[in-house]
């Protein structure tokens, strides 16, 4: 048995016979392609020296979208374009408007980063439009750089975007072509051994959710694969040997959104990227806290469903979610039930889902009238940072009372959880200052967080009593409370 | 016959573009893991010890050795020369010899096919270890003795008495963090064997004579068997000095024992763990003044902490004792410098190489001060510059000459509108309760040369070709900063022509030995000078010439704009050297320079270890949450002095990204150590270094336009590397302002570096009480 990945670079198709389904695209550009512009900084997806980005037809149109290919999985490429640093130089040397704007701003010391913000820059430029500074700070948010102190690049990012690159239709047509004629109706099957192992090993990329079941009947211990930002690291920082991988990526059903009167549906498979546009628009500040959900890289490939699904304590997804009364739709074979998403944590590791079981969705109700959502993130830098902790809190406030209130924290205990000590105290009563000290004070029945790299138990505590705090100032007065925020949502 | 133009492109003072923009953009640089592959080429993993101190009391390594697709198992035992990696003092084993001493220390390597082969062949490793006490703070060596150095003093007059005297007196400490240098390309080394046992190394580092000096130290043979090369590094900010050795030797070893080429590049984790970092300190002050604020004396004593062994730690240490003052008099003084042994990586040179900590300490000192007698810090700072006679000597014997602190903290002051800014951030502070607003001027003076003397010096090799083409190598390295195109502008203007003619080459111990390390700031003021020499002679060379074909004095000979004319004669540059080459003229040179006036006796700790000082200023603002302790560097204006800048181009982004990276080292930079002693902020996901939108929304940069270097520095510009760093201590200082406020700056808040979101909050929550 063997299958093809089969993707677009510079016009060409390249395909590759039962490749090893877990080596990475960054190694295979670097070391088998010898295309060694794309850079490793860190193999975590947190630097961005290692961007590309990845072209993709959705409703008969051109996506491009940045990632960071040190933690995407050369399969995942499959019906894809890939571009990178030098897909972008012309035939005649001349640059890309990014590449020469950087050249002219003095944008480049050491170099070694300079490709990697080059195709963020690229995929924001590919979007079109007029940028804020905002917007480049967040589309960059995922690209460190140790030697410019970033300002050279921003005023390069500012530069391009007012130069326009006229649209080949003739060839954007042709490559929308080419890739729908690469769409698998059928799963897509790899067999390799391990490089070092021996071992075989196997990926599938399901084109239904109805695959996707007998696979997990057939594979019930198989690695579920979603956007790879977290099983990447799995294999480029654990070095772990994945057996079997099944890859969700391909399966249409998984990636969409619906909405009722009542409430948002969104697949599992549905990228943050996207996750965050629809919930910002009913979350204002959830679409906040998502726009400092990792960098762009990572909520491009990312799912909201992965967050959720692997059960980490901080996660930024699953506080705002709980806090929001969200409900999950586990899925085996095809029979379906339906979960409270804090019910899903039970304890750091453990989750409630079934052998076969996999999340098909997420249900998201729609504010209720009168209520407030606040989200709060804390973490020692802003952007592209993991929670100390995430504060979240919903609260419905009807003449003055508290009529209903649901908060939850990421951070503060083994998984998600709820602050229902805290919120016993402050159900029913008036909201006032009184009311939220003696809420305060109830937050350390609710939790006792552990010290470590982020944070020590100590401020963790302090700090989520003031965010509650913060919440009620922010919900009953006009003092003003943060630093950042209030911005338009990131670039795809 | 080209173009007679009257001005050559790329002279020096002109704003060019880094020579490597173009391959930067896209793609096409090639950084050391770019070069193609040789065939049989192996792939280095390092096995790293997991205890902080203990004795190996058994390894077996024969799994490793049998394990697939490895070639080569090295250890202590393999080291045909010495198992030593040290710049000088002779305790950095290359693999431990029965004794780890730090976490992360390397034991043994493996060679193997992949690296992924030799990583999971390291894992069959069964080594025992017998743990011994560990000191991993320095708390802990300091209550131990444990030192890799005696303490050292430094002062003048009788502090204590002064102190004493003095109408105020205040007594503090508080600690500054450490700091990852966080290069984007990791350490790596790629070796190939040569001939007779000899070895080729690439090697992505600031000193590449050290690392063929040691490879060969390693190997047991000359230093003429090892060759050193580097074109570029992707960052170094002195991780890349004394740390690169280590790695190159590895690869040498296994080059040289298979016959094979052979490749270690460190992963992101393992150069963390690895490599040595900034160190951090604990400060505590004594001090007395009077009460307009004038320091009368002080007692300064620093404590560091410089891991497992000696590296650069003595000389790092000293210059935070020659930065104890920064610009300022500080009267009767006595600098002490602990300089502590622990069981944690060797810290090492890191972009101001302890000066950043020294000065840091006399800010906060200074802000005490003014806030005991409520007075505007800036004013406190104005009135404690060195000045005149009797004013104007260092606490190690040198007299400030080329001052210009006070101008350039007035001008910044007025340009920034400081004193209005800071009226209505306390107007603002008035009224906001839980955002709180705080500003910071702060003032830096960098003393530039390697303060061991015998480091100032420097060596070019210029050839040109009988086509007028230039080729140009020195002894400096290029990891970022712009030195080679800085370089160039020199030789180009000396010879007046267009400096596309000049082909920059990478270093290499080949054509240039015995350098010094491209550190201290002083790349371009050593090997510009150095490359000057070499122009001159074959300019000389070329005069002499012309003179005697067109028979006229030399004086008559002038070289302008790519042409070069003789009397009423007028050629082009590439015509006279192509006859100069027809009638058997040399045109090729070495250059050398040597720092004049410069000397320091360490045993007194006096001395004129420095050849001038590079100054700047910087003013910056900050908001806070008092509910959370996040903070936003919201404006910052800096003046910067890089005297005549050979390219204000490159010395503006040297400013911009050594204040970001400072302001990184302050604020959320931290370094998290365990009670074992393993680090556990060792990649991006843990150690976060400053992301874009953490650049202040206003930042505006200026350069000193008066600035002259008051020595014979080449064109008499400044060095500029290292200097900005230590702006962003406004950044830190303002950040503490904003914490002042919520005690209504009665209160000077007690707060160590970095000021992370906690170590704000906590500040604040003491100052509330």
């Amino acid at each position: 048995m063997y299958g093809t990945v089969r993707f677009l670079l510079d016009g060409d198709l390249h395909e590759i016979v039962n490749p090893d389904p877990t080596e990475t695209v960054l190694n295979f550009l670097r070391y088998r392609l010898a295309r060694t512009g794309t850079k490793e900084g860190c193999a975590e997806g947190d630097c961005g020296a290692c961007t590309v980005v990845l072209g993709e037809v959705i409703d008969e149109e051109m996506h491009y979208r940045a990632v960071n290919a040190c933690i995407l999985f050369l399969p995942m490429l499959d019906g894809k374009e890939l571009i990178t640093v030098e897909s972008l130089t012309q035939p005649d040397g001349n640059l890309h408007p990014v590449q020469q704007a950087i050249v002219d701003t003095h944008g480049s010391q050491c170099g070694f980063c300079t490709p990697g913000f080059v195709m963020s820059l690229y995929a924001m430029h590919a979007s079109g439009g007029d940028v804020t500074r905002d917007q480049i700070n967040d589309t960059l948010a995922g690209n460190l750089c140790r030697c410019t102190g970033y300002g050279p690049i921003v005023e390069a990012a500012e530069k391009a975007q007012a130069q326009r690159v006229p649209v080949d239709h003739m060839a954007l047509k042709e490559r929308i072509e080419a890739l729908l004629a690469l769409k698998r109706h059928e799963t897509l099957e790899l067999t390799a051994k391990d490089p070092v192992s021996g071992n075989e090993k196997k990926y599938f990329a399901p084109v239904s959710v109805d695959d996707l079941g007998k696979l997990l009947e057939a594979y019930p211990d198989a690695t579920l694969l979603s956007g790879g930002t977290d099983v990447g690291l799995w294999v480029t920082k654990m070095h772990k040997e994945l057996s079997v991988v099944i890859y969700l990526g391909a399966i249409d059903e998984l990636g969409q959104t619906r909405e009722s009167d009542e409430s948002i549906e969104i697949g599992a498979g549905v990228s943050v990227a996207d996750a965050m546009q629809t919930l910002a628009r009913f979350y204002p500040d959830m679409g906040e806290l998502f726009r400092r959900f990792a960098s762009v890289q990572i909520r491009n490939s990312g799912t909201l469903g992965g967050n959720i699904a692997n059960g980490s304590p901080i996660g930024d997804s699953p506080p705002a979610l709980i806090a929001a009364d969200a409900t999950i739709v586990l899925r085996k074979g095809t029979e379906e039930r339906t979960v409270p998403l804090e019910e899903y944590f039970i304890d750091y590791g453990k989750q409630d889902l079934r052998e076969g079981e996999f999340l098909a969705r997420i249900i998201v109700p729609k504010p209720a009238p009168d209520s407030h959502f606040r989200a709060f993130k804390i973490s020692k830098r802003f952007d592209q940072d993991i929670s100390a902790v995430c504060g979240c809190f919903n609260i419905t406030i009807k003449d003055g009372l508290v009529e209903a209130v649901r908060i939850a924290f990421g951070g503060m205990a083994a998984t998600p959880k709820r602050a229902i000590a805290t919120e016993e105290i402050l159900v029913g009563k008036e909201w006032c200052a009184e009311t939220v000290a003696a809420a305060m004070e109830a937050m350390a029945q609710d939790f006792a967080p552990i010290s470590d790299m982020r944070a020590s138990a100590d401020y963790r505590l302090q700090v989520a009593k003031n965010l509650l705090m913060k919440a009620f100032l922010e919900t009953s007065g006009e003092v003003e409370t943060r630093l950042v925020g209030d911005r338009e949502p990131a670039h795809a | 016959m080209p173009d007679a133009h009257s001005e050559i492109k790329g002279g020096v003072h002109k704003e060019l573009q880094h020579d490597s923009a173009h391959k930067h953009v896209s793609g096409e640089a090639v950084y050391i893991d770019d070069l193609p592959e040789p065939k049989g080429l192996l792939h280095i993993y390092v096995a790293m010890s997991e205890k902080a101190h203990a004795r190996i009391t058994s390894m077996n390594l024969d799994a490793v050795k049998a394990a697939k697709g490895v070639a080569l198992v090295v250890t202590a035992e393999d080291i045909p020369g010495h198992n030593d990696v040290s710049p000088f003092a002779g305790d950095d084993p290359l693999f431990a010899d029965g004794l780890v001493e730090y976490v992360g220390q390397p034991v043994f390597a493996v060679a193997a096919q992949s690296i992924a082969l030799a990583r999971a062949a390291a894992a069959k490793a069964k080594i025992q270890y017998e743990d011994l006490p560990a000191f991993l703070t320095i708390d802990d060596a300091l209550a131990n003795e444990s030192a890799i150095e005696p303490m050292q003093t430094m002062g003048q007059g009788e502090a204590q008495k002064a102190i004493d005297g003095a109408q105020h007196r205040l007594q503090g400490s508080f600690r500054i963090g450490g700091q990852d240098h966080f290069y984007l390309e990791g350490q790596i080394a790629f070796a190939t064997p040569q001939e007779d046992g000899d070895v080729h190394v690439f090697s992505s580092t600031q000193h590449p004579s050290e690392v063929q000096h040691l490879v060969a130290h390693v190997l047991g043979r000359p230093t003429n068997a090892v060759t050193v090369e580097v074109r570029r590094m992707g960052g170094g900010f002195g991780g890349k000095e004394t740390h690169p050795a280590m790695f190159a030797a590895m690869a040498s070893l296994v080059a040289v024992k298979t016959g094979r080429p052979a490749k270690l590049r460190l992963d992101r984790d393992d150069d963390m763990v690895m490599t040595g970092k900034r160190h951090d300190f604990k400060y505590d002050y004594d001090v007395g003044f009077d009460n307009e604020g004038n320091i009368l004396g002080i007692e300064i004593t620093m404590a560091s902490r410089c891991g497992r062994s000696t590296d650069l730690s003595p000389a790092i240490n000293d210059r935070a004792m020659f930065h104890a003052d920064n610009c300022y008099f500080l009267g009767d003084s006595t600098i002490r410098s602990h300089r502590c042994k622990t069981h944690t990586v060797s810290n090492t040179a890191f972009r101001g190489f302890g000066g950043p900590q020294g000065m840091l300490g006399i800010e906060y000192v200074i802000d005490d001060i003014a806030r005991a007698l409520g007075k505007d810090p800036a004013e406190v700072r104005l009135k404690n510059l060195y000045g005149d006679k009797g004013r104007d000597m260092t606490p190690y014997g040198m007299t400030v000459e080329d001052n210009i602190a006070g101008d350039l903290i007035t001008l910044l002051a007025e340009q920034a509108d400081y004193r209005a800014r800071r009226e209505a951030i306390r107007a603002f502070n008035e009224t906001s309760p839980v955002l709180k607003k705080g500003i910071a001027l702060t003032p830096v003076k960098f003393g530039i040369s390697f303060t061991t003397t015998h480091l100032n010096q420097a060596g070019a090799l210029v050839h040109v070709y009988a086509d007028g083409s230039v080729h140009l190598n020195h002894g400096g390295t290029e990891m970022g900063q712009g030195l080679f195109v800085k370089v160039a502008q020199v030789v180009a203007e000396e010879f007046q022509i267009d400096i596309d003619r000049i082909k920059i080459t990478a270093t290499t111990t080949a054509k240039v030995p015995n350098t010094s390390a491209t550190a201290a700031s002083s790349g371009s003021d050593l090997n510009g000078m150095a490359a000057l020499d070499a122009a001159r002679k074959i300019k000389a060379r070329l005069i002499d010439f012309a003179a005697d074909k067109y028979g006229c004095p030399p004086d008559r000979v002038t070289f302008r704009a790519g042409r070069v004319y003789v009397e009423n004669n007028e050629l082009a540059f590439e015509e006279l050297t192509r006859q100069a080459y027809l009638n058997r003229v040399s045109l090729s040179a070495t250059g050398f320079y040597k720092t004049p006036k410069i000397h320091y006796d360490r045993s007194t700790h006096k001395g004129r270890p420095f050849y001038y000082f590079s100054y700047g200023a910087a003013v910056s603002e900050v908001t806070i949450d008092t509910l959370t302790g996040e903070y936003k560097v919201t404006r910052v204006d800096i003046l910067h002095d890089t005297g005549r800048s050979l390219n204000p181009a490159i010395d503006r982004g040297q400013i911009e990204g050594g204040f970001i990276q400072g302001m990184g080292w302050l604020t959320t930079e931290e370094l998290v150590f365990d009670g074992d002693g393993r680090l556990r902020t060792h990649a991006p996901s843990t150690y976060k270094i400053p992301a874009c939108s953490d650049r202040p929304d206003v930042m505006n940069i200026e350069l000193y336009k008066k600035g002259r270097n008051v020595e014979a520095t080449i064109h008499r510009s400044k060095a500029v590397g290292e200097p900005p760093f230590m702006l962003a201590n406004s950044v830190f200082l303002a950040i503490r302002d904003a914490v002042a406020s919520v005690g209504g700056y009665q209160i000077s808040p007690q707060m160590n570096a970095p000021a992370t979101p906690e170590e704000v909050l906590k500040a604040v929550m003491k100052v509330q009480g």
